[in-house]
């Protein structure tokens, strides 16, 4: 009797659709598995570049620049690197862009997936956890040089703020405090984020520094790409607060890009 | 050992249905019914915790009356079969016509080949994208018997009067309070009791709403647009 109970409780609902994809379909389990000796792939592959994360009043905005890169050609100018995960959490992407992509849509699936059939949404830490697992699904293609490093963040209403999550290859998770920025034009990112965040900033706020973030990092690194006012290319910028996920408005970052694009001209002059 | 006693299978499928249909006429009821941005769903349910009315996926419902646990691995087994199709292929790949047919297909192999039929009716409902296209109303019965809907459907105890009061009542093109009003009329009428918003479990396939159309509509929404 014992062993049927078993059977009925493990055999039933695993509420994790990554869980449900390995035991019907593996197949389409985003994985590349590590057949030689961890050998890099000798096909060039695009790169998404520089994405960031910071807090504000109400809640996180999270921003991206639009580019992605293979080697030093230019893949893609419209990529989106920063996806609504569920109504309350955001997933922003950096590294190799396809296997990138497909971790996204997993997670957005796994997220949605549990949602209904739960009845109810994970926690955020629960969402967090989740992703760190994904991220170390990919270890072995990691080792073959298809790194995918997202930030995830959102809003938790337990805690009543907004989070940050960051990553490593290992799906290592760490909460950063105020702000991070990861891509290949992180770092220079994250010397604006310190040098012009502080505590409380407003949403409208917040939206500028992570402009002025993303042009920092435009100017100094090769890979990410600023404002392109010729082709209309804007880059993406999402806030996630109590009421939900929310798109800005690309007449909104056009307008705060030229305002600090004028401002700097000013200064330069 | 005794040999067992001959029984013809008209015998056993008409015991097997007289079984189901009696477990399912225990149940309470389920209305599923057309307004001007999509499709309603009223069922009479005092719980707000146990749901008889789910979300499949972003324009398809499903709902189911007769025995809990039933309907509801029957649900679960829906979202698996849509999130799967729809991670497989893409989102609008996910149809209510494939699902009905997959719950169809498991309704009619458990009716034949297990002893105990399920006691279950299920509805699948599917609101079509903007631009265009016509609401889909599946009602599956516990033997795998399949009907395509027009405009409303009823399942459950009361099923038939319902159906013959809303073959009378209803109109295109409503409002969500006529709907609802109108629903909350057919399970009232047909049963000659009163039924508090309390009591009932409402909601939408809303076609005007973003990528998921399902909306649940809570008690104190309900009091509201039936303006009691």
């Amino acid at each position: 009797m014992q062993e049927a109970w078993h059977r009925a409780f493990a055999n039933h609902v695993t509420t994790s659709f990554v869980d449900l994809l390995r035991a019907e379909s593996p197949h389409l389990l985003p994985q590349i598995g590590p057949d030689r000796e961890t050998e890099r792939p000798a096909v060039s592959i695009p790169h998404g570049t520089t994405i960031l994360a910071l807090k504000h009043r109400d809640g996180v905005v999270m921003a991206g620049d639009r580019q992605a890169t293979e080697g030093y050609q230019v893949a893609h100018r419209r990529i989106e690197k920063v996806y609504k995960a569920d109504s309350s959490s955001a997933i922003a992407i950096a590294g190799a862009a396809g296997p990138a992509i497909e971790m996204v849509r997993l997670f957005q699936t796994e997220l949605e997936h549990y949602e209904k059939v739960e009845g109810e949404n994970l926690s955020l830490e629960g969402k967090a956890n989740k992703l760190a697992q994904m991220i170390r699904m990919n270890l072995p293609a990691a080792m073959q040089g298809l790194v995918v490093i997202p930030i995830f963040a959102g809003y938790d209403d337990k805690a009543d703020q907004g989070r940050i999550f960051m990553y490593d290859v290992t799906g290592g998770r760490y909460e950063e405090q105020d702000t991070y920025a990861t891509g290949s034009g992180g770092k220079d990112a994250r010397n604006t984020l310190r040098r012009l965040y502080r505590k409380d900033l407003s949403r409208e706020e917040a939206v500028r520094v992570a402009l002025e973030a993303l042009l920092d990092a435009a100017e100094e690194d090769v890979g990410t790409a600023g404002p392109d006012f010729v082709k209309g290319i804007m880059p993406s910028v999402k806030i996630i607060s109590r009421g939900g996920f929310e798109d800005v408005p690309e007449d909104e970052i056009r307008r705060v890009a030229e305002a600090i694009l004028n401002e700097r001209r000013e200064a330069s002059r | 050992m005794p040999l067992p006693y001959y029984v013809s299978p008209e015998q056993i499928m008409k015991d097997k249905a007289e079984y189901a249909r009696k477990g399912i006429a225990r149940g309470r009821s389920i209305i599923a019914l057309e307004y001007e941005d999509g499709i309603l769903l009223v069922a009479e349910n005092p719980s707000t915790l146990l749901h008889k009315i789910s979300e499949i996926y972003d324009r398809i419902a499903f709902a189911g009356v007769g025995k809990f646990n039933e309907f509801e691995n029957l649900r679960i087994a829906g979202v698996r079969h849509a999130d799967l199709r729809g991670y497989a292929y893409s989102r609008g790949d996910v149809t209510a016509k494939a699902l009905a047919n997959a719950y169809s297909q498991a309704l009619g192999a458990i009716f034949t080949q297990d002893i105990k039929p399920f006691e279950v009716e299920v509805l699948v409902v599917e609101v079509p994208e903007r631009n265009g296209g016509k609401n889909e109303i599946y009602h599956i019965l516990y033997d795998g018997t399949i009907e395509d809907e027009v405009h409303f459907a009823a399942m459950g105890g009361q099923a038939e009067e319902i159906r013959r009061f809303l073959t009378d009542n209803f109109r295109e093109g409503m409002t969500l309070a006529q709907a609802l009003q109108l629903g909350v009329r057919a399970l009232t009428v047909t049963q000659n009791k009163s039924l508090n918003p309390g009591d009932l479990e409402v909601a939408v396939l809303d076609q005007t709403r973003e990528r998921r159309k399902f909306r649940r509509i809570g008690a104190e929404e309900v009091q509201q647009v039936l303006g009691r």
